[in-house]
């Protein structure tokens, strides 16, 4: 079988270290990654028209004989699905990126079991500040942390390359919220899963 | 919308500089400011219902297309909406005085699995501004809480939301087990909730998807109004 064409992931910002860190494990050179930024979830009606931007640019700029995305559906209420069967373009499968970050089997059963779960990975233990107590407007009106969080109940740090000083962030965010804590190991293997998908059909396509 | 903090005499204005001025800090979340210009109104002997619908609901308004525009951010919505609740703790007891009708009763909730009420809490106060008798049952309902607030409740409307794409699809459920029971035809039901579309609310068999609290206030009256017209007929 010949070396697999190049294939472009566009992923979320979120994701952007793990996708790398899958990569180099695995020895996909072939598989490059562009991010969008993470902020985008604030605004997810404009995931979607962002994407499809990127896609355009990618086939227009060639270099890329295949374009795969990895974002969850991320709250777009499926326009993401319908504006990829459009570009004939696949996405890794899931709502969102908790789900492929823990495996959907074990993300059904946290969600189902504590329906106020905050999830946190480690992107969002690394940017809490920003993202969450600043871009929810925290840090300037405390009093609405307990309007967002009121409802939640624990928050489980879905760790992917965990480190004591992350958990013990992330405990710190769970306390700041006033949440209970749990740690969730998942490593990389289920999003290295998802990305052995594309990493199958590419070499498919290419031989 | 100006971010002029400068102390102003809430009194020495007139009523339309002073409705003005509390649409202002209605828009910067001052919940004082806006409950000292709704005594104010009372006491200038405004009906409780005019201070509702001009300074509080009409500020309220406002907010509402700018955050749809991308002006606004959740953290300013929340600002302003927890004034507009300051406003409406004063004139809820002075409405149920007047004895006025409701125009309409509506039983909210989120769907089973979803624990995020912002944005129902948002359409609920604004179905209340709007003269709804509202009757919230929370968050995380399964199909039998529907159906037992239906029952017990009367109301002419069901909003179900959802924030999440897993939980959205509850909404079919709830919908066809009204039908199964026969009952699907006596409510007009609303959907929202930010993954929601006109196209998920028309699959799940909803009267209606609403984009923000605002569509639901109009789209609530439209429909109970042509429902109405329809029994008369």
């Amino acid at each position: 079988m010949d070396s697999p064409e190049r294939t472009l992931v566009i992923g979320c910002g979120a994701l952007a270290h793990e996708l790398l860190a899958v990569i180099r494990a695995s020895g996909w050179p072939h598989l490059v990654v562009q991010c969008l930024p993470a902020d985008l979830h604030n605004r997810p009606e404009r995931i979607t028209g962002a994407v499809r931007q990127k896609i355009r640019a990618a086939r227009a700029g060639g270099g890329f004989s295949r374009v795969f995305v990895a974002y969850g559906d991320c709250g777009t209420g499926g326009a993401l699905d319908r504006m990829l069967a459009e570009e004939g373009v696949e996405r890794i499968a899931g709502a969102h990126c908790y789900e492929f970050l823990a495996g959907s089997a074990i993300f059904e059963r946290l969600a189902d079991e504590e329906p106020g779960t905050f999830y946190v990975t480690d992107f969002l233990v690394r940017h809490f500040d920003r993202i969450v107590i600043r871009g929810l407007g925290i840090d300037r009106y405390p009093h609405l942390a307990a309007q967002y969080f009121g409802n939640y109940r624990r928050l489980v740090y879905l760790a992917q390359q965990p480190s004591d000083e992350r958990i013990d962030a992330a405990r710190a965010a769970a306390r700041r919220l006033g949440l209970a804590f749990q740690l969730r190991d998942t490593g990389l293997a289920p999003l290295a899963r998802a990305l052995a998908f594309v990493n199958r059909e590419t070499i498919q396509w290419a031989g | 919308m100006s971010d002029d903090y400068e102390e102003i005499d809430l009194r020495a204005l007139d009523d339309d500089e002073l409705v003005e001025q509390m649409h202002d800090d209605l828009y910067n979340g001052l919940k004082e400011e806006v409950e000292q210009g709704t005594r104010i109104l009372l006491e200038r002997k405004w009906g409780a219902d005019t201070v509702l619908d001009r300074a509080l609901v009409g500020g309220m308004q406002i907010v509402g297309v700018d955050f749809r525009d991308g002006i606004l951010f959740v953290p300013e919505v929340l600002q302003a909406a927890n004034a507009m609740k300051g406003g409406m703790e004063i004139l809820r007891p002075l409405l149920a005085q007047t004895g006025a009708e409701p125009i309409g009763k509506i039983v909210i909730g989120t769907v089973k699995g979803d624990i995020h009420d912002i944005g129902k809490n948002l359409v609920s106060m604004m179905m209340e501004g709007a003269g709804f008798e509202v009757i919230d049952i929370g968050i995380n309902n399964p199909v039998e809480k529907y159906l037992q607030a239906l029952e017990t409740h009367h109301p002419d409307i069901l909003g179900m939301s959802a924030l999440l794409t897993t939980t959205m699809p509850y909404m079919k459920v709830v919908i066809d087990t009204m039908k199964e029971k026969g009952i699907r035809n006596d409510y007009i039901v609303l959907v929202g909730g930010a993954p929601l579309n006109e196209e998920f609310g028309k699959a799940v068999g909803a009267d209606a998807y609403c984009r923000d609290a605002a569509v639901a206030v109009d789209t609530a009256k439209a429909l109970i109004r042509a429902r109405r017209l329809a029994r008369v007929a």
